[in-house]
C-alpha cells in the first residue's frame, strides 16, 4: 500500500496530513509512504525531516491512499486513479454536489470530519483534536487583542481587575477556551444548552450559567437546536451577560445546520468599548451579529469582533501532529494485520461513519448509531417473577402486635409444659437474647471469624454424644461414637482455623 | 457436690465462658481473647461431661471415647492447618455439616433408647414421653436440614457442584410440604412411635436441606453459609432439649440466634427478606435479566494503570470473588503498600456480600498483611468514593453495579452498592465481560470513566506493579 501526503494548497491552510512522527507509525502498518515536496514547510516539518522518518519525497497523488486536510481541488482529483482512497475532511453533510463527483470519479472517500461520536472512536475523532486546539487558540486571540490582563493583580501602580470571559457553548472548543482563559487567570463564565456538562466546566475552573429552562436530552453526544422558551430566556441572558464580561467566546454549531445566533448587535451595542468577541462560528454563519468570517470588525462602539476560521490552522505544528495521530488511528482500524492490505469493514460502526463514498455510491449519511454515553430508557424486565423490592418498615402497631403474640405463644407452651421443659424452655429464650445482644455490633470483618468459632461451639453437641456413649447397647454406643468423632473434628477445627484467622489481622503502622 | 451438682456447675461455667468467647469476637482488639474463652468454655464443659459419663463407664468405653475424640480432634486440626484462606467457606460449610449429622445421630440415640424400647424403657417418665417423642423429631429434622443443606453448600463452594440455582417446578411448594409432612409425621411419632416414622422424618428433612440449598446460587452463598451456621446452633440446641441437658440448651440457643442475626445483617446489605432466605426461596431472581451487551467499553494495559495510579491522590480498591479465585489479595497487598509509599492514600472498600462467605475480603486482605484499618465497609467508604482519584475494581461486578440504584427493572435493583462510578476514574479488572453471579450486565463497564483491564487478576496488578 502506498500513502500519499500532498501540500495542502495554498491560502491560510497550514497543516499537513502527516508528520515525520506519524510517518513511522505508518510504515509500521507496512506502507509506502510518498511525501510531497514542502508538504510540512508551513508547520515546521522540513522535507529532510520526513526522509529520515523513511518517507520518500515524490508525487503523492498516484498513490492509493491520500491523506489530506482540505479536499483537493478538481484538478488533483484528475490526477487521482479510480478506486484511490482519499482521507480528508470534507465535510458531508454540506456539500452533497461534491459527494456526488467523488463518487462519479470512483474515489472511496474517508471522511475524517464524520467520525461517530464513540468512546471507541475517540481516538481518531478530527473535530474534537481542531476544536481542543481551535478554542485555545481564540483565547489567545482574544487576549492578543484585549487592552487589558487577564489576571488580576495588585501592583504597586494600582489594582488590576481580573478580564471576565463568557464562553458560549462547552462543547470541545468551549472546554479549552475555558481552560485556558481560566489559567491566564480570568473569570470565566460559560453556558451550554446540555445542564449535563455544568461540571466539566466547573471541573476547568468556570461558572455554569444554567439557562432555568427544560430542554432534551442529547442522544448523540452533539448538541441539539434549542426550544422557543429556552431560546428567550437564554437570549436574556446574553443580554445581561454582555454588558457585563470583557471577552465572549462563541463556539455554538450544530451540526449539518446554520450557526444558531446567540448575540444581536443590540447585545454587542452594551458591550463595553475595547471588549472582544471570538465568533468560532463565523464560517457557518456566525454566532454573533455583525461577525464576518475570516474578518476582523470593530463596531461603532468599539467591540472587536474577530471572526477568524482557521484558528486551529495558527498552530500548525499541534494541529498537524494531532490530526496525523487521528489519522494514524484510523489507518490503524483499516490496516489490522498490519501488512499493507486496507479493510474496509463496513459492518465496524466507525468504519461505515467515516465512508462517505465507496465503489461509486454516496454513502452518506451512515445509519444513525446512538451513543454509549446517551441515558438509555429502563428496560422492563423480561421475567415474571417478582422483584424485592425495598424492605417494608413494619408499622409500631404491627409490630407490638407480633411481640405480644409472641409472648402470648411463649406463655402458654410454658404454662402447660411439665416442669422439667418449662426450666429448659426459660434458659432456651434466655440464652436465645443473648446470643441476639451479645453479637450486635460486630465489625464486619470479624464475621468469618465469629462464624468459624460459634462453628466450633455448636460442636458442643458432643456433651450429647458423650452422654448417650455405653448407656444403651452397641448400637447406641457406635452411633455416639460416631458423633463424638463428627464433633471433635469441629471443635478442634473450627477453633484451630479462627486462631489462625485472627492471627493474620494486624493493624497499619499508623 | 457429686458428680452431677459439679458438672451443672461447670456447664454454668461453660455457659458463661461461651457467652464471653461471643462478645470478644465482635472487636479486632478483644477477638483473640474471645478465642481463648471459647476454647476454656469447650475444655470446662468436655472435661466436666467426660468425668460425668466415665463414671458408669468401663475402661475399654472411655478408652473408646478418648480415641473418638483424639482421632476427630486430630482431623480437625489438620484441615485448619492447610486449608488455604480461599478455601475458608468450602471448609465452614463442611464443619456445619458434620454439627448436623452428629445431632441425627444423637437424635437416632435417642429414639433408640426410648421408644424403640416400648414399655420397657426406663430412661424417661411415662407423662413425659410424649415430649421426648416431638424433641427426637425436632432434633433430628433439624440436624438432617443442615446435614444436607451444608453439604449441597460444600459442593457448591468447592465447584463439586453447579453453583446455578435449582429451579423445581412449585419449589415453594415442595418445601411448604416438605414443613406439613415433618409436623404430621411428627405427631405420627408421637402418638405411635415406630422405625419406619422415624426413617420417613429423617428422609424428609434430609430431601428439605437438599433442596433449600441447592435452589440457592453460588453468588448468595455469604447467606447461606451463614444461615447453616444459625441451623447448626439450633440443631444443638434441640439436642439438649433432648437430653435435658442445660449447656446444650444454652450453647446452641446463643449460636443459633447469633447466626440468625448475622444473617439477618447480610440480608439487609442485599436488601433481601430474611423470611425468604430461612425459606430457601431466595436468589430466584438471579438469571432473569437477559445479560445483553449495552455500550461500547474501553480498554486499557496495564501501564496505563500504573500511570493513572501514579498520578493519584487517592486509591480505593474494591476487591471481589474475583481476586479470591485469582489469589491476588499478595500482588494487592503489595501494590497498596508501594502506593502508600509514594504517599498516595489507600483504602479498601468492601461490600458486606463481596466473596463466598461473610467476611471473605477481610480475611484474605489479612492473610496478605494489609492493615485491617484500612479496610473499609461499604457505608463507611461509599460517600468518599466522589473524592477519590482511581477506583480499582478487582474482581467484583454486581456489588458495583449502578443498574441496582438507577434501573428499577433491574433483577438486583435496591440492593446497596457501592457507588464507585463517581470516582474520577475506575478500573475494573474482568477476565472477560461475562455477567456476574446475578447474571445482570453491569452498566458500570460502559461509563466514560471506567476502563476494562481484561485477563487474571493477579498477573494484571503484578503487571502494574512492575510498570511502577
Amino acid at each position: 500500500m502506498r500513502i500519499g501526503v500532498p501540500r495542502e494548497p495554498g491560502g491560510r491552510e497550514t497543516r499537513v496530513a502527516a508528520t515525520p512522527a506519524t510517518v513511522v507509525g505508518l510504515i509500521d502498518l507496512g506502507a509506502t509512504v510518498i511525501v510531497e515536496p514542502g508538504a510540512g514547510e508551513r508547520a515546521s516539518f522540513t522535507d529532510d525531516a520526513y526522509a529520515a522518518a523513511g518517507a520518500e519525497i515524490g508525487d503523492p497523488w498516484s498513490a492509493d491512499v491520500v491523506l489530506a486536510l482540505r479536499t483537493p481541488d478538481a484538478e488533483h482529483l484528475d490526477r487521482l486513479a479510480p478506486g484511490t482512497t482519499l482521507v480528508a475532511m470534507v465535510a458531508p453533510a454540506r456539500h452533497p454536489d461534491l459527494l456526488a463527483d467523488l463518487a462519479r470519479r470512483g474515489i472511496t472517500v474517508l471522511a475524517t470530519d464524520a467520525v461517530p461520536r464513540i468512546s471507541r472512536a475517540q481516538s481518531l475523532d478530527v473535530l474534537s483534536s481542531m476544536a481542543n486546539i481551535a478554542g485555545y487558540r481564540a483565547v489567545v486571540e482574544a487576549a492578543h487583542r484585549f487592552g487589558r490582563f487577564f489576571t488580576g493583580q495588585v501592583t504597586a501602580a494600582g489594582k488590576v481587575p481580573p478580564a471576565t470571559v463568557l464562553v458560549a457553548g462547552a462543547g470541545v472548543a468551549g472546554l479549552a477556551a475555558i481552560g485556558a482563559a481560566s489559567s491566564l487567570g480570568a473569570v470565566v463564565r460559560a453556558t451550554d444548552p446540555r445542564p449535563e456538562v455544568a461540571e466539566q466546566v466547573r471541573s476547568l475552573g468556570g461558572t455554569f450559567l444554567e439557562v432555568d429552562v427544560q430542554q432534551e436530552a442529547s442522544t448523540d453526544g452533539y448538541a441539539r437546536a434549542t426550544s422557543e422558551a429556552y431560546d428567550a430566556r437564554a437570549a436574556e441572558i446574553y443580554t445581561e451577560q454582555a454588558a457585563d464580561v470583557d471577552v465572549v467566546i462563541t463556539t455554538a454549531l450544530i451540526p449539518g445546520r446554520t450557526a444558531p445566533r446567540l448575540l444581536t448587535a443590540a447585545d454587542v451595542a452594551l458591550m463595553k468599548p475595547g471588549s472582544v468577541v471570538v465568533d468560532m462560528a463565523a464560517g457557518q454563519g456566525g454566532n454573533v451579529e455583525g461577525s464576518v468570517a475570516d474578518e476582523v470588525v470593530v463596531t461603532e462602539n468599539g467591540v472587536i469582533i474577530v471572526g477568524d476560521t482557521d484558528l486551529a490552522a495558527r498552530l500548525p505544528a499541534q494541529a498537524s501532529q494531532l490530526y496525523g495521530t487521528n489519522l494514524l488511528n484510523l489507518l490503524k482500524l483499516l490496516v489490522p494485520e498490519k501488512d499493507g492490505r486496507l479493510v474496509l469493514d463496513l459492518d465496524d460502526v466507525v468504519v461505515r461513519g467515516v465512508t462517505v463514498t465507496h465503489h461509486g455510491e454516496v454513502l452518506w449519511p451512515p445509519p444513525p448509531i446512538s451513543v454509549s454515553a446517551a441515558p438509555s430508557a429502563p428496560v422492563e424486565p423480561t421475567a415474571s417473577t417478582p422483584v424485592v423490592g425495598p424492605a417494608k418498615p413494619t408499622s409500631p402497631a404491627r409490630r407490638y402486635a407480633l411481640i405480644a403474640v409472641a409472648f402470648a405463644v411463649l406463655f402458654a407452651a410454658t404454662a402447660f409444659a411439665p416442669p422439667a421443659l418449662a426450666t429448659n424452655l426459660t434458659v432456651f429464650v434466655l440464652a436465645v437474647v443473648i446470643g441476639y445482644y451479645v453479637i450486635g455490633k460486630v465489625h464486619h470483618a470479624l464475621h468469618t471469624p465469629l462464624m468459624s468459632v460459634t462453628n466450633a461451639i455448636s460442636g458442643v453437641v458432643v456433651v450429647g454424644a458423650l452422654l448417650q456413649f455405653g448407656q444403651h447397647g452397641p448400637v447406641v454406643s457406635i452411633l455416639a461414637a460416631v458423633a463424638v468423632l463428627l464433633a471433635s473434628i469441629n471443635i478442634v477445627g473450627g477453633f484451630a482455623v479462627t486462631r489462625r484467622m485472627l492471627a493474620m489481622f494486624t493493624r497499619g503502622p499508623s | 457436690m457429686s458428680a452431677d451438682t459439679a458438672a451443672t456447675a461447670a456447664y454454668i461455667v461453660a455457659a458463661l465462658l461461651t457467652v464471653m468467647s461471643l462478645a470478644g469476637l465482635s472487636k479486632h482488639e478483644t477477638a483473640r481473647a474471645g478465642v481463648a474463652y471459647g476454647i476454656a468454655g469447650m475444655a470446662v464443659a468436655l472435661v466436666a461431661t467426660v468425668v460425668l459419663a466415665a463414671q458408669s463407664l468401663t475402661a475399654g468405653g472411655v478408652a473408646l471415647l478418648a480415641v473418638a475424640m483424639l482421632v476427630g480432634g486430630g482431623i480437625g486440626l489438620w484441615r485448619a492447618r492447610v486449608v488455604e484462606m480461599t478455601g475458608m467457606p468450602e471448609l465452614i460449610a463442611l464443619l456445619h455439616s458434620f454439627v448436623g449429622l452428629a445431632a441425627v445421630l444423637v437424635g437416632w440415640n435417642g429414639y433408640l433408647e426410648v421408644e424403640a424400647e416400648g414399655a420397657a424403657q426406663t430412661t424417661v417418665a411415662p407423662e413425659l414421653l410424649g415430649i421426648h417423642s416431638v424433641e427426637v423429631g425436632i432434633g433430628v429434622f433439624i440436624g438432617a436440614v443442615t446435614f444436607t443443606g451444608s453439604l449441597v453448600a460444600y459442593g457448591k463452594l468447592s465447584g463439586r457442584m453447579k453453583s446455578r440455582p435449582l429451579t423445581l417446578p412449585g419449589k415453594n411448594a415442595l418445601n411448604l410440604g416438605a414443613l406439613v409432612a415433618f409436623a404430621a409425621l411428627t405427631v405420627g411419632f408421637t402418638v405411635t412411635p415406630s422405625l419406619g416414622l422415624m426413617i420417613a422424618i429423617t428422609a424428609v428433612a434430609l430431601a428439605l436441606g437438599w433442596h433449600l440449598v441447592a435452589s440457592i446460587g453460588g453468588g448468595d452463598m455469604p447467606v447461606v453459609v451463614s444461615m447453616l451456621n444459625s441451623y447448626s446452633g439450633w440443631a444443638a440446641a434441640a439436642s439438649g432439649f433432648l437430653l435435658d441437658n442445660t449447656l446444650l440448651i444454652v450453647t446452641g440457643a446463643l449460636v443459633g440466634s447469633s447466626g440468625a442475626y448475622l444473617s439477618y445483617v447480610m440480608c439487609q446489605a442485599m436488601n433481601r427478606s430474611f423470611l425468604s432466605v430461612i425459606a430457601g426461596g431466595f436468589g430466584v431472581e438471579s438469571g432473569t435479566s437477559s445479560g445483553t451487551e449495552e455500550g461500547e467499553h474501553r480498554e486499557v494495559d496495564a501501564d496505563a494503570v500504573a500511570e493513572m495510579l501514579a498520578e493519584a491522590s487517592s486509591v480505593v480498591i474494591v476487591p471481589g470473588y474475583g481476586m479470591a479465585v485469582a489469589q491476588a489479595q499478595y500482588p494487592v497487598a503489595d501494590l497498596t503498600r508501594r502506593l502508600v509509599e509514594r504517599g498516595i492514600e489507600v483504602r479498601f472498600g468492601i461490600h458486606p456480600v463481596a466473596g463466598r462467605l461473610p467476611g471473605h475480603m477481610n480475611v484474605l486482605l489479612a492473610e496478605a498483611k494489609v492493615p485491617y484499618d484500612v479496610v473499609l465497609e461499604m457505608d463507611e467508604i461509599n460517600d468518599d468514593l466522589a473524592s477519590t482519584s482511581v477506583v480499582l475494581v478487582i474482581g467484583a461486578n454486581d456489588t458495583v453495579n449502578p443498574a441496582a440504584m438507577e434501573d428499577p427493572g433491574s433483577p438486583i435493583a435496591g440492593m446497596p452498592v457501592l457507588r464507585v462510578w463517581e470516582a474520577k476514574n475506575v478500573v475494573v479488572f474482568k477476565r472477560s465481560m461475562a455477567v456476574g453471579y446475578a447474571g445482570v450486565q453491569n452498566p458500570l463497564f460502559f461509563r466514560a470513566n471506567t476502563s476494562m483491564i481484561f485477563g487474571d487478576a493477579k498477573a494484571r496488578v503484578e503487571d502494574i506493579l512492575k510498570a511502577l
